[in-house]
């Protein structure tokens, strides 16, 4: 009774709260592909890069031993393309059809390329770390968050180019690359790769999901909405932005469906966990039996 | 007239002549036939009778008297008184046979004037001569050794004066197989004295001539032996006449002259007197206070290789003035027949155990079996050659008696049965190796002999009796001591493959073994090996990454300037193709033992590596900072958020 009760209550409360839309259904899905694949290509290229470490052994065979881990990694590989491919059609699309310019996508308020304020957002929060500032009040993308999305950019590129090195090293030797080539890709992809899990694992983790703020999850890459409250408090100048331009309405959403809530809820702490089980596996093992 | 007186003359001529001719031997006998007629030679009474009856019957009686007594006169009575008395010459008529006599022994001892020397008469007899194949006859077969017995027996003059070795040649000739046919079987077929000695020209063995010399006597034996040499050649091949060719043993070497059947053989004591007493399940003895079965199963021997020997072929040391004959013959001595193998095994470490007092350690027996024993090709036999890891197993396993030798604890015939060897034999290939092909089958020695099979030095040269191909491989390549120019210590066969344990090479195990063995010596560049792509795979338990022996060989394996290496210029391409089917000049080029950590030899790793270092540590080292300031701000804000709530809750 006490249970039904509190759900009811609860069920109130939501259709009170107001939604604000975040992302599209169509960027949740690319980050869902981005989770997939960038999960499958760790676990699998970590139990190769520290193959002596029992640990990534047992989990190799686990996955049905190397070549199948093999075909999971380039299956993976194919996935992060893929996704990357989707991305730029839709910056292309996004500038053609919506008739955004170019300036206003490099350049603009909710532009994803860093910029001077970027660097003062920075110096204040800082300062409100060390508690002589308030926060500073953010827009809709934080300097963490350009960061994170021109790591991907500069990861895919690097470590995409560099696997297809490995994948195709007939081929491109073919082509007159030298053969030493081989071993500084192998270099490049693997140390690029400690980075990007390394920081996804954990920097992105705690600024997205385990600040104490948002602590344990936030699920709004995949429900795409947050509610108005919070919105007003994390990014006060995109609220004050909408606000302003009388746009705030536009952006109203319905409160996210139970489904959509619970498959956030299980594949978000499924990724969250599978990723911290990597990180710690890492950690141990550069720790303990890298050379 | 005249015609009449001269026929009255010439018919009592013809009546004399005739009358004479007629009742010649009648006439002599008159006188000869009287018991008691007798005359003095030299003061000695000789007797002149001549028994008429004998003589009948005699080989000559057809013959008159005077055919060999002649040249005297036998009207002039007595004949020739005082005058040396004339003997008959057999010669007349026997003259090839009195040639031979004449340069016989006996022959050349009577010209001596040996008074002992015997003549025609003293074997063939006078007037009672009989054809030999007489029974009365004393040259009969069956009375030869009894006739040469008289002369030849333990105590005559003529033994007194013997210069050769043998005693009692009538007494061990009557205990001999061959006299033990003539006697006890009466087969006049077997061999007597003249069988071997012949009769007439009998020779010291010491003459050329002689049919029991050392050159002669085979083919005297084999007058009757017709193929025994053949047969021979069987036990002696691989003894003497391959160690001494020029010493090929006589027969009497082991078939003593008169004594034949002591030695190996004698048919008297047949199976049937043995198994009397050992058929009785209850027979012992007492040896060193302990019981001891000498039961014998009929059961056994008649399944075994030995069935068609009789027990005495053995158990040789048997007498007939033991009672019972067979006490104390002490243990049967296979190398009688089984030379070469009883040699082998005096050299290995079984026997030097038992010669040290371990009992323990086995005999021939303990292998073979004893009244059960099989031919190796037997499939119940315990040599055969899946059942030999059972049977060496008996003692080399860890509750065995052999114990001591084991290396590990699970024992080394389970370790060879998990072996390729080992699971080879289980599916019934028989010309697998199972102990007795690399330890050898009697010659067994610890591996730190020299002389062991097993030894490090001789192991490959054992393997390559099967293994030829990758022997020869392998004495051309860089690891064999004729290659390689080093005082270090190389390796052999059992460094890679281990000996028990030993497995297919495809098995990812081995593989994955095969890679600390390499890198026991090239530790550096085994190393490096696994900071590449192929060493990193391999540990995940990748059996078709490339290990070392697939770029750089296995047996035969070279340095890389070796045109022949797998990895020389001309060939690694070559090489990589066997994974990498579009190898290319520049693919080859891959640095398969690259480390980042070297800057001088690989520069490009080692300054890629450690940008790509401070890249990682820089981004850490910010994003650590900003995170680690974050979490206790972000803690505080929420703490006060929640005081906030509650006082707005409250109020």
């Amino acid at each position: 009774m006490e249970n039904q009760n509190s759900t009811t209550e609860n069920r109130a409360k939501e259709h009170e709260e107001k939604y604000i839309w975040r992302f599209e259904p169509f960027l949740s899905f690319l980050h869902i592909m981005v989770v997939i694949s960038f999960l499958a290509l760790a676990i699998t290229g970590m139990t190769i890069k520290f193959s002596g470490v029992a640990a990534f052994q047992v989990a190799s065979q686990i996955m049905g031993g190397y070549e199948v881990t093999g075909y999971i990694h380039r299956l993976a590989a194919i996935i992060t393309f893929g996704y990357f491919a989707l991305h730029i059609g839709y910056l292309i699309k996004k500038v053609a059809k919506q008739k955004k310019s170019l300036k206003y996508m490099l350049s603009g308020e909710n532009s994803m390329v860093p910029n001077k304020r970027d660097l003062k957002e920075l110096i204040g929060t800082f300062k409100w770390f060390f508690g002589v500032g308030k926060r500073p009040d953010y827009g809709r993308w934080t300097y963490w968050e350009k960061f994170d999305y021109f790591a991907v950019f500069w990861g895919v590129a690097v470590i995409g180019f560099s696997g297809l090195i490995l994948w195709f090293p007939e081929f491109f030797t073919a082509l007159g690359l030298p053969g030493w080539l081989i071993n500084v890709a192998t270099i490049v992809h693997s140390d690029e790769a400690l980075l990007a899990t390394g920081f996804i694992f954990t920097v992105h983790f705690f600024n997205t999901h385990f600040r104490p703020d948002k602590f344990p999850m936030d699920n709004v890459i995949f429900t795409g909405r947050v509610p108005l409250e919070e919105f007003k408090k994390d990014r006060p100048r995109e609220y004050q932005q909408l606000v302003d331009e009388g746009k705030l309405e536009d952006r109203f959403a319905p409160p996210p469906p139970e489904w959509l809530k619970k498959f956030a809820k299980i594949f978000g702490f499924t990724a969250l966990t599978l990723g911290l089980l990597i990180v710690v596996l890492i950690i141990y093992s550069m720790i303990f039996l890298y050379r | 007239m005249i015609k009449k007186r001269f026929l009255l003359f010439l018919l009592p001529l013809f009546f004399l002549l005739l009358g004479k001719l007629a009742a010649q031997t009648d006439e002599c006998l008159m006188c000869h036939g009287d018991r008691s007629l007798d005359y003095s030679r030299d003061g000695k009474l000789v007797s002149l009778y001549v028994n008429e009856s004998k003589f009948k019957n005699s080989i000559h009686a057809d013959l008159e008297c005077v055919d060999c007594h002649f040249d005297f006169d036998p009207e002039d009575i007595p004949h020739r008184e005082g005058e040396q008395i004339y003997k008959v010459d057999c010669n007349i008529c026997h003259d090839e046979v009195g040639e031979k006599y004449h340069e016989s022994l006996h022959g050349q001892a009577l010209e001596k004037g040996r008074f002992l020397a015997p003549n025609c008469i003293t074997c063939h007899g006078k007037h009672d001569i009989l054809p030999h194949t007489n029974p009365e006859a004393k040259t009969y077969v069956m009375n030869i050794p009894d006739l040469c017995g008289n002369c030849h027996k333990e105590g005559t003059q003529v033994s007194a004066m013997r210069s050769v070795s043998q005693r009692h040649i009538l007494e061990n000739y009557k205990e001999s197989i061959h006299g033990d046919g003539l006697f006890k079987r009466g087969l006049i077929v077997t061999a007597v004295c003249t069988s071997c000695h012949f009769t007439h020209n009998i020779l010291p063995h010491e003459d050329p001539n002689s049919s029991i010399n050392r050159d002669n006597i085979a083919g005297t034996c084999m007058q009757c032996h017709t193929q025994i040499e053949a047969v021979h050649q069987k036990v002696i091949r691989g003894e003497l006449w391959e160690k001494q060719p020029h010493m090929i043993p006589a027969c009497v070497d082991c078939h003593q002259p008169h004594e034949v059947r002591r030695v190996f053989y004698d048919q008297n004591y047949d199976d049937k007197r043995c198994m009397t007493c050992h058929s009785d399940e209850n027979l012992t003895r007492v040896v060193d206070g302990k019981e001891q079965s000498l039961y014998v199963d009929p059961n056994d021997i008649q399944h075994s290789a030995h069935k068609d020997n009789s027990c005495i072929k053995c158990h040789t040391d048997i007498s007939e003035f033991n009672d019972p004959i067979c006490i104390e013959s002490g243990r049967v001595d296979c190398s009688i027949c089984h030379a070469n193998e009883v040699d082998e095994w005096e050299l290995s470490q079984h026997s030097r155990e038992r010669m040290a007092g371990n009992y323990d350690a086995p005999y021939c027996t303990d292998c073979h079996g004893s009244h059960n024993v099989l031919k190796k090709t037997d499939k119940n036999s315990p040599t055969f050659s899946r059942n030999v890891p059972q049977l060496c197993g008996k003692c080399h396993s860890p509750d065995g008696v052999a114990k001591g030798m084991e290396v590990d604890e699970t024992g080394i015939v389970k370790d060879y049965s998990q072996s390729i060897h080992g699971r080879l034999l289980e599916t019934g290939l028989t010309v697998t190796a199972s102990c007795v092909d690399c330890h050898s089958a009697h010659r067994e020695l610890p591996s730190d002999d020299p002389l062991s099979f097993v030894h490090r030095d001789n192991v490959g040269e054992t393997c390559a009796k099967c293994h030829l191909g990758i022997y020869e491989q392998f004495t051309e390549s860089i690891h064999h001591p004729s290659v390689a120019d080093t005082d270090k210590e190389l390796p052999g066969c059992q460094d890679c493959h281990q000996a028990h344990t030993i497995k297919r090479t495809e098995q990812m195990t081995f593989r994955q073994e095969i890679i600390d063995q390499c890198g026991r010596c090239h530790e550096d560049v085994t190393n490096t090996y696994f900071d590449t792509f192929h060493g990193k795979v391999s540990k995940l338990g990748s059996s078709i990454t490339a290990e070392c022996a697939d770029c750089h060989g296995s047996h035969n394996i070279l340095p890389t300037y070796n045109p022949k290496s797998t990895l020389h210029r001309n060939n690694i391409i070559e090489t990589c193709q066997t994974c990498h089917e579009n190898s290319n000049r520049k693919f080859v080029g891959y640095l398969t033992h690259a480390t980042h950590h070297d800057k001088d030899k690989y520069p490009f790793l080692y300054y890629t590596f450690w940008s790509m270092t401070i890249l990682l540590a820089t981004t850490f080292l910010f994003f650590g900072i900003h995170t680690l300031l974050w979490l206790p701000r972000g803690l505080a804000e929420k703490r006060k958020e929640r005081r906030e709530n509650k006082k707005g809750n409250s109020e």
